[in-house]
Formats: structure tokens, sequence, C-alpha cells
């Protein structure tokens, strides 16, 4: 069901709409003033209820992450917003840094305070350069009107928000990598345990919120969290609220809009996207970032037992799936980052592959064998079949060298390489096939569509 | 000859270093600083880098050599970066490229003979919703048309910078 909102859009396309003046009109940092006035356990139990799920792409649950974190008795806390957005399919983070960088700082102050940090770091890809300067711009407005410095809204508790670059490494989005990198190292993803929240940035406990998180926190405090989770029609498995939804690749309209949770492929495909390009059918649907398993149009959900919750959707197009965090996992892929990348009919899916792996390989930090040798391994096989020299028994090495990633490196990068390979292969096996026997040709495979 | 950072940029430095708790904090955006400023991190810089902020300069190397953004040699004086993951290949970034290496006559990975711009590819850089799109030093531009293309790259050989 399509449900349109505009809590964090509403000055999108206002003119200085990423202004304080602009933001305070509409209510800006009264949510704030209201989170500071309350217990620090209050505020915990309030995020909770919003029943907000990361939007980095693991989806875990906000509130509860927020309640990992313990006053430490010599050590200071911090707050870091992931802010990274490398993940290739995704372009929504960078919308609002451009476009509402208040809602962040708002965010930021009530997080810190939440969290019991007294500094936040946003970290953002190097490249975003408007991004940059819109939060910097924001933070000194913000300090400016002493909302963040000693005493934010006359309340004793500091809080200060900086900035903080990385250098091109898509790794760095990894959390653990991001501390690396905050840090000044090579961004090279930590074991766990221990986890951020007992030893994160510099030692200390550490929450690490994306940027999408952190922007909907204002929201949160200001209409409520049973309120906002209750916008979602997945309230009921709690995956709630509103949030933004990419729709990129073969659509006629492409772009981001904040829609509340429970809209359907179909629906973001065909009504907020205008249709496939060229009035094609749907080929295939990479429905969160690139690591995501690519679904076919023509897939039927098979979920017989009535306790299963995807059972209300037995026997329909994976289309017709609400999107959300454990429907998509129901149905073999994931939520991710909750931007769809559509490919049409007439788009080469090994060649879609290729692309990807040269991606992997490119962004491997090197550190586990499996994931540094098996991206290679991938990317060399992929490109073997397109040119036409591959063999069935390269099919099976694709199979073997993925499944052999899995599981089997530090941080998910591993799995994020893996499972679109898997994907890929296993749904568009015939595809392959035809290029073994050679029956096609690199030379007419297209990713474009006339 | 030993680097130093211009009066403006050692201001900056300054501030940097209140921002974090430990000095090697500031390792990335230093080493920015000094590229911004020397075109590329030679190993002058990294003297400089591992010097100020008490840091060994195998680790400011090792930091150099991880970060794609980081030059390690001499690049042209503007960067031309056409993404070209996905999303942006399913709306013709490969055409994009294409058409950058004929009109700057160099391929993906070279700068043009007068020293000017330096062409790459990136991946994805995060606007797959206005594909296909090209970073052209510090700025973005999107949804990318072949006149367009021609257009930007003009302006940037013709330009006196
Ligand atoms: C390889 C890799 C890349 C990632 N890239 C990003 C990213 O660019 N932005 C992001 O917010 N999370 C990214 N994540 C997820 C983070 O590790 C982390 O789960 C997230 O920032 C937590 O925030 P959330 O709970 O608010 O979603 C990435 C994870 C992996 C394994
Ligand atoms: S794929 Fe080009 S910006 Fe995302």
């Amino acid at each position: 069901m399509i449900r349109r909102t505009d809590f964090l859009t509403k000055n999108y396309g206002v003119p200085n709409g990423w202004s304080l003046s602009v933001y305070e009109k509409t209510g800006g940092y009264e949510a704030a003033k209201k989170a500071l006035a309350m217990t620090r356990e209050a505020v915990v139990d309030e995020a909770k209820k919003a029943n907000l799920r990361g939007r980095g792409g693991a989806g875990f649950p906000m509130g509860v992450k927020w309640s990992f974190m313990r006053p430490h008795p010599t050590k200071p806390a911090y707050l870091v917003i992931n802010a990274d957005e490398g993940e290739p399919g995704t372009h929504k983070d960078r919308t609002l840094m451009e476009l509402n960088p208040h809602s962040v700082v708002e965010g930021c102050i009530i997080g810190c305070y939440g969290i019991g940090a007294h500094v936040a770091y946003i970290y953002v890809r190097d490249e975003l350069h408007l991004s940059k300067a819109r939060l910097w711009g924001a933070i000194d407005e913000a300090r400016a009107k002493g909302y963040l410095g000693k005493t934010p809204f006359g309340k004793d508790y500091p809080v200060e928000i900086y900035v903080h670059t990385g250098a091109g490494a898509y790794i760095c989005g990894e959390e653990t990598a991001l501390l690396n990198s905050l840090e000044g190292k090579r961004g090279e993803p930590r074991l766990k345990p221990p986890f951020p929240a007992q030893a994160g940035a510099f030692g200390c406990p550490t929450t690490v919120n994306n940027l999408e998180t952190i922007a909907a926190v204002p929201t949160i405090f200001t209409i409520g969290g049973e309120e906002f989770s209750k916008y979602s029609s997945l309230h009921y498995l709690n995956d709630g609220g509103v949030r933004l939804f990419g729709i990129n690749g073969h659509v006629k309209k492409p772009g981001v809009h904040e829609l509340a949770v429970g809209v359907t492929i179909r629906e973001l495909v065909e009504d907020i996207g205008g249709g496939v390009l060229g009035g094609r059918r749907i080929l295939g649907v990479i429905p969160g970032g690139s690591s995501t398993p690519i679904l076919r149009a023509d897939e039927k959900v098979n979920a017989p037992d009535e306790k299963s919750p995807l059972h209300p959707w037995h026997g329909k197009s994976v289309l017709d799936v609400p999107l959300g965090v454990d429907t998509m996992r129901g149905i073999g892929t994931m939520l991710g980052t909750c931007c769809v990348t559509v490919l049409a009919e007439g788009t080469c899916p090994v060649l879609a592959m290729h692309n990807l792996m040269q991606f992997y390989r490119h962004e491997s930090c090197g550190q586990c064998t499996p994931c540094r040798e098996g991206g290679a391994w991938l990317l060399g096989t992929v490109e073997k079949i397109l040119d036409g020299h591959g063999t069935m028994a390269d099919l099976n090495t694709l199979t073997d060298v993925a499944n052999n990633i899995m599981g089997n490196t530090i941080c998910a990068f591993g799995e994020g390489t893996a499972m679109p390979a898997l994907g890929f292969i296993g749904k568009f096996r015939k595809d392959f096939v035809a290029y073994i026997n050679g029956e096609r040709k690199r030379s007419d495979a297209r990713l474009t569509i006339s | 000859m030993a680097f130093a950072l211009s009066e403006e940029r050692d201001r900056e430095l300054r501030q940097l270093l209140e921002r974090y708790p430990t000095k090697a904090a500031a390792c990335i955006p230093l080493l920015h600083l000094c590229q911004d400023q020397a075109g590329y991190i030679g190993d002058e810089v990294i003297e400089f880098v591992a010097h100020r902020l008490d840091l060994p300069p195998a680790h400011v190397k090792g930091v150099v050599t991880f970060y794609s953004l980081f030059n390690q040699h001499p690049v042209g004086k503007h960067q031309v970066w056409v993404c070209r993951t996905l999303p942006c290949a399913l709306r013709g970034a490969e055409d994009v490229i294409k058409q950058c290496e004929k009109k700057l006559g160099i391929h993906i990975g070279e700068t043009t003979a007068n020293g000017k711009v330096t062409l790459r590819t990136a991946e994805c850089l995060a606007s797959c919703g206005t594909a296909p799109m090209m970073q052209v030093d510090k700025e973005y531009f999107e949804n990318l048309t072949h006149d367009r293309v021609d257009e930007i790259l003009s302006r940037l050989m013709e330009s006196k910078r």
C-alpha cells in the first residue's frame, strides 16, 4: 500500500530548505527540546517503541541498539553516524544531508543524550562535498543558537558534532572499518566481539547509526514512538514507521520518496517510478543495494506454513510482497538500504553480475583470503564465460567459490559479494549456459535498453 | 624539499586536532589538506604528516595506499570521475565513458598531454537515482546527456586554471 508522508522531505525543493529558519518554521528542534527534558531511560524507551529498523542495511532495531550502551566508569561514549553511502544502488542519505541537514543535527543531539555521549562524529564519504558543506552549515547555525555546545536548550548536557571524512573506500561503510578509518587507520574491519557498544571509537563505548536512522529520530519524538511505528503496515512485524525509498535503473522516473513502510516492489516500480522504460517488462529487481540478491519478476512466494510471516502472500509474485526487513529475508533476499534497482527485459544478467563483481573485486580490503582471492576468482570466471571460453565446470566453480566465501570472513562484505553472485547464477543459469554453449556473444550483450 | 602547509591550511589543521581525542584521528583529513595543496601525496608529504601527528611514516603510507582518493603520483589539474557501477551502467555510463575518452583523447586512468585533465572511473557515487553521472573536481554532474557531457568537457579544457 502506498502512503506518502513528508516528515523528512517537506522542505525538499523549498528555497533554502536546508537552513535553520526554514527548519524551525515547521517545528524544528522542538523534538530535541522535548527529549532533553526527559530522562535518558525514557528517551531510549521511546526510541524502542518506534520499531525503527536501522536504515544502513542490516535492519537492526535502533532503540535496542541504543539500550546496549552502558555508562563506563572512566571512558566517554561516542555517537558515530554512518554517511558513507557507498552501497551500489543507494542514493537516499545524500538527499537528507543536502536538503534536510538539520534533521541530522537534531537527531544527533537526541541520540547523544539517549546513549550518554557528548560527541557525535558524522562520517561522510569524501566525494559528497555538498553534503559535508550543508552539514557543517547546519552545525554552525545550531551552535550559534546555543542548540549545540555547553548547554543545549539550557540543559547542562554538552553536545558537539563534527563531520569527518573518508577517502574513497566502500568498505568504510562497514561499521568497524569506519571506526578504524575515523581513528586515522586503514579501513579494515575489526573482529566482533567486542561490539562497538563495548569498545568502539577510540576504544570507548560507541553507537553507530546510519544517517537516515538518526535523521528520523526527531520525527519519533515529535509524534511519539508508537505513532511513528503505526504508520507502517508491517508494524505488527516490528518494522515501523516511514522511510526513504529509492528507485533507480530502468524506470521512467528514478528518484527518492518518503513513504510509509509497507509499499511493494511493484507499487514502487509502477506507481512511484512511472513504470519500466520503453514499456518493457521487468527482468529482475535488486531490492536494496547490490549486496542484496536479485529477485526475478516471475518468482512466486512459497510459504504454505500459516505461521510464516510470508504466508499472507503465499502463491503471489515476489513483487507483491511489501518491502520490509523480515519479508525480504523471507523470500531469500534482503531489504538492505531500501533503494530498488530495476533491470528490464533485454538486459543481460551475466553482464550485470560481471559489473558488480568488478565492484567487489575493487573494494575488498584484502584482509581475509576467501574474500580477497574469491572476489578475483568470481570476476575472472564470469569474464571467461562472457568471452565464450567458459565450461560447465566454470559454472560450478562460481558456485563453489561463492559458497566458500560465505561465513569465512571477518565482516559481511564477504556475504555481500557471494550472495548476489549466487543469486545471479542460480536465477539466471540459462543465460550463463547460453554463453558456454556459444549461443550468445558478449558483443551482443547489453545493460542499457533503447 | 620539505613539505609545509600554507598558513591557512595550518590553521585548519589546528582546528582539526581539537576535534579528536587522539592526534592520529586527524590523519585522513590532514592528508586531504596536503593533497589539496600539493596535488598528490609524495614521500615528503608522508614525512610531514607523520611528523605532525607523531605517527610512524609506515602508518601514514599504509593509509595513503588504502584509500583510492589519495594520489600517489602527480595527476592532472582537474579530475574527472565517471561512475561505472551497475545502476549508472543501466542508464548509459558506458557511453559516457567512451565519449569522455574520445573527447579528451585519452584512456581511463590517463592524463591529457597538457596536464589539465585526468580521467578515471569511479564506483557508485550515491547518485544512482540521477544516473548517469560524473564528478568533476568537487562537483557532481547528474542526469548526463551527450550534449551535457560535451559542454562540461569543453568548458574544462578551455578553462584558464
Ligand atoms: C560492506 C559493508 C558496507 C556497508 N556500508 C554502509 C553504508 O555505506 N552506510 C551505512 O549506513 N551502513 C553501511 N553498512 C552497515 C553498517 O555496518 C552498520 O550496520 C550500520 O551503519 C548501522 O546503522 P543502522 O543500524 O542505523 O542501520 C555496511 C555494511 C557492510 C558489511
Ligand atoms: S551507480 Fe553510479 S552513482 Fe550509484
